[in-house]
């Protein structure tokens, strides 16, 4: 059984290559030096600097968090590369002007930046280690008056949004990554839907990591003004490298009055060998604001990176307001991953769900970290929380850090909790009705992770399913 | 068909089949009955290939071929179906797509084409009435939250279903009512073929008022201690087992 299970959950990493391109990279380390070049070089509006040295002003006086349920060798912040860029990136270009080999490297990973991709009526942003290469589907998002470009690009197309929404969710004193991400962040994609549109096309970027001993740090925008409503995925992939790199992304989303956004990650960072060498380090701040009846929803597949510290949020400003957070997290061979969400209640009647599921094999350790907060003006206000952790194997570990508190006393909240292992008893079942191993596996834990895969648009869902090694037909739905 | 020689078996270290010979034919029912504990069980799911039992001496013929060289999967696909005596559950995958999945498992090993959902529910349709089951057990999770009653019956849908050369049915009968029971055993019946052939593991001589058998088995301590036609079974029902326990020096 054990060989089967391995077998199943050490598919090779199949986005491990590197792409060949001349790189515009800057030295390692960092000072007030590396952020002024980097804001140089975006050709950035002095604002946007002053912020950014603010930022890391605030981070020097800050302590990397090790709260986390996650251990580590000490990161070498000066060691690190803080912007890489392929030469062949020009600002601005338009998508037939893109260097072939990148198209090529996006090919490989299974994303059509070419015509063919209207087919399937999604637009993508593609960020190539710290810029973006292109973005597809422009013209038919500006026909709605939708703007969904590079972060870089929105600072000058619009600068009054950016202004007005940039850190007002996540603030760069947040903590030790957002502050950094803020100092040093390269590219990301800025989304706005106008009010009472509804983004006809499901919006995807594709993060690469591509350079060795570069960091990446994107920034994600994305407001939804009143009545609008996207549905957003993200993907990301990097080489297989022996040394561990930096990925401290921030994304904030801002839903107005009866905005709803969807938010989906399948996050396949290169994870490390059997041993634990390399990998991407995966420290992540996402945070939505859900104002009067606006609804964010979080999901997330995650099974790549050495290291997740991630806990997309929600805070429900508005009456009425939801919030959901759906995910799935894979632990296999060295990998820790500490992940799960902030639910703040502050408007009355505001509702959140979280269903976390965790999936540990191998020698991997799973925390779910959740906090639920209801606070003093949040009559009625309503949480249900399922947190289920599954075993493969026993050498793995799943851990479940739950934080609630309560100001209100008409707030309802539930909360259950399972751990179960995969039992030689329900392969050997599926395999006496003539299914493999492999085939029993892919079904138990496609079982397992239906609630979430549920919420997945359907190109995600199919990419989970590979991801997993899993046969999700029929069986979600 | 079906050839036992000799069989020995342990689990976790432990001697429990100690030398069993059974021979099935086509078209042949066959009771095995006995004790608690007495290894019914085990040489049910040795059939079948559950690798937690060690097999250490003997072979199993099925069909001319070793049986127990083949996984449990491979003999699942040459026509083998144990029905279980604790069926599993098998949380948020519905019995629809694991049943349809097993089905199309099947087809693949006979050459055959697989069959989408849409044909694969007229095939249901049939199946269900057969044993009385309602088609929205067909959407919830396998076996999960069913009844101790309706896992047997699902146990009997998926014999339907795959229709195997070769069942093997672990206490079907217990737990259910006297309805259920003849259902149950209806669905049996139905089944059967002059190509195929059926074990039937039950404590009770009640079920095989219902599935005549060709003949009866009695287990105990890991041996078939006596053998003999389907009167075989009511001598039990009156006398009990004690009375072969002791010459056999279990
Ligand atoms: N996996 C196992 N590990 C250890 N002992 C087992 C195992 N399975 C069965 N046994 C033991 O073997 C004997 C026969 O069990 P079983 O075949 O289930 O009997 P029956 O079905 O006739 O009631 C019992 O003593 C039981 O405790
Ligand atoms: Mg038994």
């Amino acid at each position: 059984m054990s060989s089967s299970i391995e077998s199943l959950v050490n598919k090779e990493y199949a986005y491990g290559f590197v792409t060949d391109v001349e790189s515009d990279t800057i030295p390692r380390g960092l000072t007030e030096e590396t952020i002024r070049l980097i804001s140089a070089k975006k050709n950035e509006p002095e604002w946007l600097l002053d912020w950014r040295l603010k930022a890391y002003r605030r981070w020097l006086t800050m302590t990397e968090p090790h709260w986390p349920n996650v251990t580590y060798a000490p990161i070498d912040y000066q060691a690190q590369t803080y912007y890489s860029a392929p030469r062949s990136v020009k600002p601005l270009q338009s998508l037939d002007e893109v260097d072939p080999e990148l198209l090529k490297t996006y090919a490989k990973l299974g994303i059509s930046l070419t015509e063919q991709k209207r087919l399937t009526g999604v637009a993508v942003d593609a960020i190539f280690d710290s810029v973006s290469v292109g973005t597809t589907m422009k013209t038919e998002l500006a026909a709605v008056g939708v703007v969904f470009c590079s972060f870089g690009e929105a600072v000058h197309s619009h600068p009054e949004l950016i202004k007005k929404y940039l850190g007002s969710v996540v603030p760069y004193s947040d903590n030790f990554f957002a502050a950094l991400n803020s100092a040093v962040f390269s590219d990301g994609s800025f989304v706005y839907i106008p009010k009472g549109v509804k983004c006809p096309l499901e919006l995807s970027t594709y993060f690469r990591i591509n350079a060795a001993d570069t960091g990446q740090f994107e920034r994600t925008l994305i407001v939804a003004d009143e009545g609008a409503s996207v549905s957003y995925l993200e993907g990301c992939t990097a080489p297989k490298r022996a040394t561990n790199q930096l990925h401290a992304a921030v994304v904030e989303i801002i839903a107005l009055d009866d905005a709803s956004v969807k938010y989906s990650t399948v996050q396949n960072w290169y994870a490390g060998d059997k041993d634990g060498v390399g990998g991407i380090y995966n420290f992540v701040t996402k945070r939505g604001k859900a104002q009067t009846n606006a609804k964010i929803s979080w999901t997330q597949v995650e099974t790549g990176s050495a290291i997740t510290w991630k806990y997309p949020s929600v805070i429900l400003q508005g009456d009425n307001s939801v919030g959901e957070f759906y995910s799935v997290a894979v632990v296999n061979n060295r990998q820790q991953a500490d992940t799960g969400t902030k639910m703040i209640h502050i408007g009355r009647n505001t509702r959140s769900t979280i269903i976390s599921k965790g999936i540990s094999a191998g020698q991997g350790q799973n925390s779910y970290r959740g906090q639920v907060k209801v606070l003093p003006k949040a009559e009625g206000a309503r949480n249900y929380t399922q947190c289920d952790s599954m075993l493969i194997g026993n050498a793995c570990g799943a851990h479940t850090f739950p934080y609630i508190e309560v100001a209100n006393n008409t707030a309802t909240l539930e909360h259950e909790a399972s751990t179960s292992k995969i039992g030689e008893d329900q392969i050997f079942y599926c395999k006496s009705r003539g299914l493999n191993a492999e085939h029993a596996i892919s079904l138990i834990v496609a079982g397992f992770c239906k609630e979430v895969f549920k919420e997945l648009p359907m190109e995600f869902a199919l990419e989970a399913q590979q991801l997993l090694g899993i046969s999700l037909e029929g069986s979600v739905g | 068909m079906l050839k036992i020689s000799d069989l020995h078996a342990n689990a976790s270290g432990k001697e429990i089949l100690k030398g069993i010979s059974l021979t099935v034919n086509a078209g042949e029912v066959h009771a095995i009955m006995g004790p608690n504990g007495s290894g019914k069980s085990t040489l049910a799911q040795v059939i079948a290939g559950h690798p937690g039992y060690e097999v250490t001496g003997g072979t199993i013929e099925y069909d001319g071929k070793d049986l127990l060289d083949m996984e449990a999967e491979e003999r699942a696909q040459a026509g083998v179906f144990l029905a279980f005596q604790y069926p599993v559950e098998i949380p948020g995958v519905t019995n629809a797509y694991f049943l349809r999945a097993a089905f199309n498992e099947l087809r693949k090993a006979r050459g055959e084409e697989e069959v989408d959902p849409m044909e694969f529910l007229d095939i249901m349709e049939e199946k269900l009435k057969l044993v009385e089951m309602d088609a929205t057990m067909m959407q919830r999770s396998v076996n999960a939250g069913f009844s101790g009653g309706e896992k047997k019956r699902n146990e009997i849908l998926q014999m339907a279903v795959l229709a195997p050369k070769l069942a093997v049915l672990d206490e079907t009968d217990s737990g259910l009512d006297i309805d259920a029971l003849r259902i149950v055993a209806g669905g049996v019946n139905a089944l059967k073929r002059p190509d195929n052939a059926t074990i039937v593991v039950t404590h009770y001589q009640r079920l095989l008022d219902y599935i005549v058998p060709d003949s009866v088995h009695v287990l105990a301590g890991g041996r078939i201690i006596k053998s003999g036609g389907k009167e075989l079974a009511l001598e039990l029902e009156a006398k009990g087992y004690d009375w072969l326990l002791e010459p056999a020096g279990v």
